[in-house]
């Protein structure tokens, strides 16, 4: 199990230091010149510039260094969270990050929380019911969910809850009643992606021929798919599951656009379009650190599911 | 239902409770009726008549009774009768065995006693009536009343009739949970039960999970599983024919112990005559839906009526000579060694208990070698090592200590590379042809596949391959582009051979080819398997825990026992005069022996010379008569 854990961390490691590097080189050495381009996003007019001026304000951003020299000091930096100071706005990117971070963190954990009820509870639901019409339209319900697209049901959330029932704000970051919309509207696809799988391996699941040991043991339907079913078939589920969370993440630019909250979503995109490289880039190792610690987690919930995981017979 | 009427009706005497229910759901057309409704209804004192128990009632005493039941699966809209109008009755305290191939319509009969029918089946006409219940139509809740308590079930293939994802204890609880049982006292009758399964180290066992178990020792948990419900009747679905003979009689005998000490009757399905003959006290046989022959096993072994029957008794090895094993090959020519295993032990890690770690060793000092243009046949009991032994010799595990030699070159530490030409020359045919092979390859892709992995000819010089290969194993050229799900269990047996055979191997490893094909099918396979080696030069390392299969096919015999090689030696030798005593308990373990020397001594000139009967024959228990 030690072993199992030990792997798995230098693995998420390994992918996080890859996604630094890769952002690192797209950002830094891909475009035509990267020092004229970060001049620019600091407001400087860099036609206007000396080249002892250019030389100058180089050596203030760190520009003027071998790029080698500039990717370890910064990863070196990165690696104690310090991630520079922003082109576009005078404070460094770790303020900035951390006054957005939390309102994200609150609307994604809301939102998973969210569609792991809705689309757990469909799948199951779907499985169990026998009624043949609700069976049906509960299987159905999971294919509508994903042909909506997000930014179209928060609009259509944001009409019909904030501005013709008054219910709940239309925008903002401040209170509990702000985050229900947006968290919605980013639960809707993963739910209904979630139920989809679910309810198809479920439907395998209860093909598998301990089910029937189960039931000739005479339990319930219900116990049966709690206890033998369920956990089975959580499994395939589960690696969507890793995935989906880390799309939430990514979502939350959308969804944070259109109901203007103050999230890392919006400050990914306003980088992006001020080309504000440190904050792009510390923003992206943020994303990857998420994905890399959500799936982290998937992993370890898969060892505790299946005990076939962890547990090869090791040659001694 | 509540908690207290749940108890009542899970105890022995229950069968009131479960007629209250039955009561409510019959549309009353019986005299009984009322008076069994009344009984139902102080069902909750069901538990002190316990001692009244069954006998007090009547007509309804059989535990099951089907009348002209016939048992239908649709698909697109046509129902196919998979039983067609079957009798059939099990008084308490009795075995009955259904004796039939795939297709018999056996498995459909226990399904439908269960009410675990599949979604498509239905019951078409007739009835099913369970401890005086009528559950032809019923609803969930009275057949769940059944299930467990009244019917137990020991299923078919214990490699997937257990929960991956729990502990055998919990699995195995609840069962014993359904009885009403105190929660303080689940655990100490889930050990229990496990142990009256014949499981050792219950308690460790009950802690581990299914695939950290053999297959015979997985069986024995469903069996805990169906006896931790003390049930009146328990369906045992081929319960033994994943295990080798050995843990086959220990478990049979005791289900037959089972049934004599407390009057639980025993429905045995079974494909193998032998096993039915030697336990049941009734045998019925059953061919497409119906029943051919029926009677006291007696009479079906030595005067068989019916065609299907005799053919049934004269493809089966072991019951074909008088219920004794004779090898094929009493003469063996030397050959060079192609595949030797030197000295090979192995040892895997157990999972912690309170005991610390602990090292289980799958293979001890091993030593084996298999002859060109020979068969060696590997037996021994499931966890014997078998297996491990295969892995290893197949260069897909390290020995802990040891070498194996592939036609003289040492080939124990050889790396993917290394091996990965040497690979050609052997190949390997697995147990379970449903399996094996690939659902959305035709025939022909399954079998060119190794030729084009190896990059051996082209398109054209391949397809010419594949045809001569399909003619080799005898299936028609048009097979080629049929996909597994068109093709029976010994078809797909028959292309997987194919497969085994396209590089021109020197060497196939046969692992169980046989055991899970029906006993007419088998001995079809068997004579391909001993032609084309006639034909080809072509070595087999055989591994089967079926006695009298291994005789068919083997050259030279290793008796495997506990990861340690206890007897080997030419076939003729080792099952003429065996000098080990297990080799002897696995002799005298073969199913079919119980009329072994009457029928013997009632016709058959030709058959084998007099032989003593192997130890234990006469020990079988008999139900009451």
């Amino acid at each position: 199990m030690f072993r199992y854990l030990a792997g798995r961390l230098a693995q998420a490691l390994l992918v996080l230091w890859a996604a630094y590097t890769v952002t690192f080189v797209i950002l830094h050495v891909l475009p035509s010149d990267p020092v004229t381009l970060q001049l620019a996003a600091g407001g400087v007019d860099v036609s206007q510039l000396t080249p002892g001026q250019l030389h100058s304000m180089e050596a203030r951003y760190g520009l003027d260094e071998p790029v080698l020299t500039q990717y370890f000091g910064r990863l070196w930096d990165a690696l104690h969270l310090d991630f520079g100071m922003s082109l576009t706005q005078n404070v460094s990117v770790g303020t900035l990050v951390s006054d957005r971070l939390p309102s994200t963190i609150v609307l994604a954990l809301v939102s998973v929380g969210l569609f792991l009820v809705f689309g757990v509870g469909l799948a199951y639901l779907a499985s169990y019911v026998q009624w043949l019409p609700a069976r049906v339209l509960l299987r159905r319900l999971p294919a509508v969910g994903i042909s909506l697209p997000t930014f179209f049901v928060g609009l259509l959330l944001i009409q019909v809850f904030a501005f013709s029932l008054g219910w709940l704000p239309a925008r903002g970051t401040e209170g509990w009643r702000s985050v229900v919309l947006p968290a919605v509207t980013l639960a809707l696809p993963g739910s209904a992606m979630l139920a989809q799988v679910l309810i198809r391996s479920l439907g395998d699941t209860w093909q598998e021929p301990y089910i029937v040991t189960a039931r000739a043991k005479g339990l319930s339907r219900w116990a049966v798919q709690l206890r033998h079913a369920f956990r089975n078939a959580a499994l395939p589920a589960l690696t969507l599951l890793g995935v989906l969370v880390g799309y939430t993440v990514t979502n939350a630019v959308v969804v944070e656009t259109v109901f203007s909250r103050n999230g890392i979503g919006q400050l990914a995109q306003q980088a992006v379009l001020g080309q504000d490289v440190p904050v792009v880039q510390a923003v992206i190792v943020i994303a990857a650190a998420i994905f890399v610690a959500v799936n982290l987690v998937v992993d370890l919930l898969y060892s505790f599911l299946d005990p076939r995981v962890a547990h090869t017979a090791r040659v001694t | 239902m509540s908690e207290g009427a749940e108890r009542a009706e899970s105890s022995p005497g229950a069968a009131g409770q479960l007629r209250s229910e039955g009561a409510t759901q019959r549309t009353g057309n019986e005299a009984r009726e009322g008076a069994e409704g009344a009984e139902g209804a102080g069902g909750a004192e069901g538990a002190t008549r316990r001692t009244g128990g069954a006998a007090g009632e009547g007509a309804g005493a059989n535990i099951v009774e089907l009348a002209g039941l016939s048992v239908g699966y649709r698909s697109r809209g046509r129902t196919a009768l998979a039983v067609d109008g079957l009798d059939l009755t099990i008084a308490p305290g009795e075995t009955v065995a259904i004796v039939g191939e795939s297709g018999s319509g056996k498995t459909t009969t226990a399904n439908a006693i269960l009410g675990l029918l599949p979604a498509n089946g239905q019951v078409v006409a007739g009835s099913i009536r369970v401890a005086g219940t009528d559950i032809t139509t019923a609803r969930e809740r009275t057949l769940r009343a059944v299930r467990g308590s009244v019917v137990g079930l020991v299923p078919q293939d214990p490699m997937v009739g257990l929960n991956p994802t729990m502990r055998v204890g919990g699995q195995v609880a609840e069962a014993v949970r359904r009885r009403g049982v105190d929660r303080r006292l689940v655990p100490a009758e889930v050990v229990e039960a496990l142990e009256r399964a014949g499981l050792d180290e219950p308690v460790l066992r009950a802690r581990q999970y299914p695939h950290e178990l053999s297959g015979g020792m997985r069986q024995r948990v469903l069996i805990a599983i169906a006896l931790a419900g003390h049930p009146r009747l328990i369906v045992a679905d081929e319960p033994t024919s994943a295990l080798d003979v050995t843990v086959q009689r220990t478990i049979l005998d005791h289900l037959g112990r089972l049934v004599a000490e407390t009057g639980t009757s025993l429905l045995i399905i079974t494909h193998d005559l032998g096993v039915a003959a030697d336990r049941a006290d009734r045998v019925v046989v059953m061919q497409h839906g119906r029943v051919v022959e029926r009677g006291d096993p007696e009479s079906i072994m030595l005067a068989p009526r019916d065609p299907y029957t005799r053919h049934l008794i004269e493809a089966a090895p072991a019951l074909s000579h008088s219920g004794q094993v004779v090898p094929r090959f009493t003469e063996v020519a030397p050959a060079p060694e192609i595949l030797r295993l030197e000295a090979v032990t192995k040892d895997f890690r157990l999972p912690r208990t309170s005991g610390g770690d602990r090292v289980f060793r799958a293979l001890e000092d091993v030593t084996l070698s298999v002859r060109a243009g020979q068969t060696l046949g590997l037996v021994g009991e499931s966890g014997s090592g078998k297996t491990t032994a295969l892995r290893i010799a197949m260069a897909l595990d390290k020995p802990t200590s040891g070498r194996v030699f592939l036609d003289g070159k040492d080939i124990t530490a050889a790396g993917w590379s290394q091996l990965r030409p040497l690979r050609r020359r052997f190949q390997l045919v697995h147990q379970n042809p449903y399996s094996s092979l690939d659902p959305r390859f035709s025939v022909e892709e399954s079998i060119a596949e190794p030729l084009v992995s190896f990059r051996v000819g082209n398109r054209a010089s391949r397809a010419v391959r594949v045809r001569e290969l399909l003619d080799q194993v005898a299936l028609p050229a048009d097979f080629r582009d049929r996909r597994p799900r068109e093709l029976s269990g010994g078809q797909r047996q028959r292309v997987a051979i194919a497969r085994a055979l396209a590089l021109g191997p020197e060497l196939v490893f046969l692992d169980e080819p046989v055991s899970a094909l029906d006993v007419s099918v088998q001995d079809q396979i068997l004579g391909l398997l001993t032609g084309l080696q006639r034909e080809l030069g072509v070595s087999y390392f055989f591994i089967s825990h079926d006695l009298a299969v291994v005789a068919q096919l083997s050259h030279e015999v290793a008796v495997l026992r506990r990861g340690r090689i206890v007897e080997s030696g030419p076939a003729a030798a080792v099952f003429a005069a065996p000098e080990q005593e297990h080799t002897r308990e696995l002799l005298g373990a073969i199913p079919g022996q119980r009329f072994a020397a009457a029928l013997a001594a009632a016709a058959r000139p030709e058959g084998a010379p007099a032989r003593i009967p192997p130890p234990g024959t006469d020990g079988i228990p008999v139900g009451p008569e």
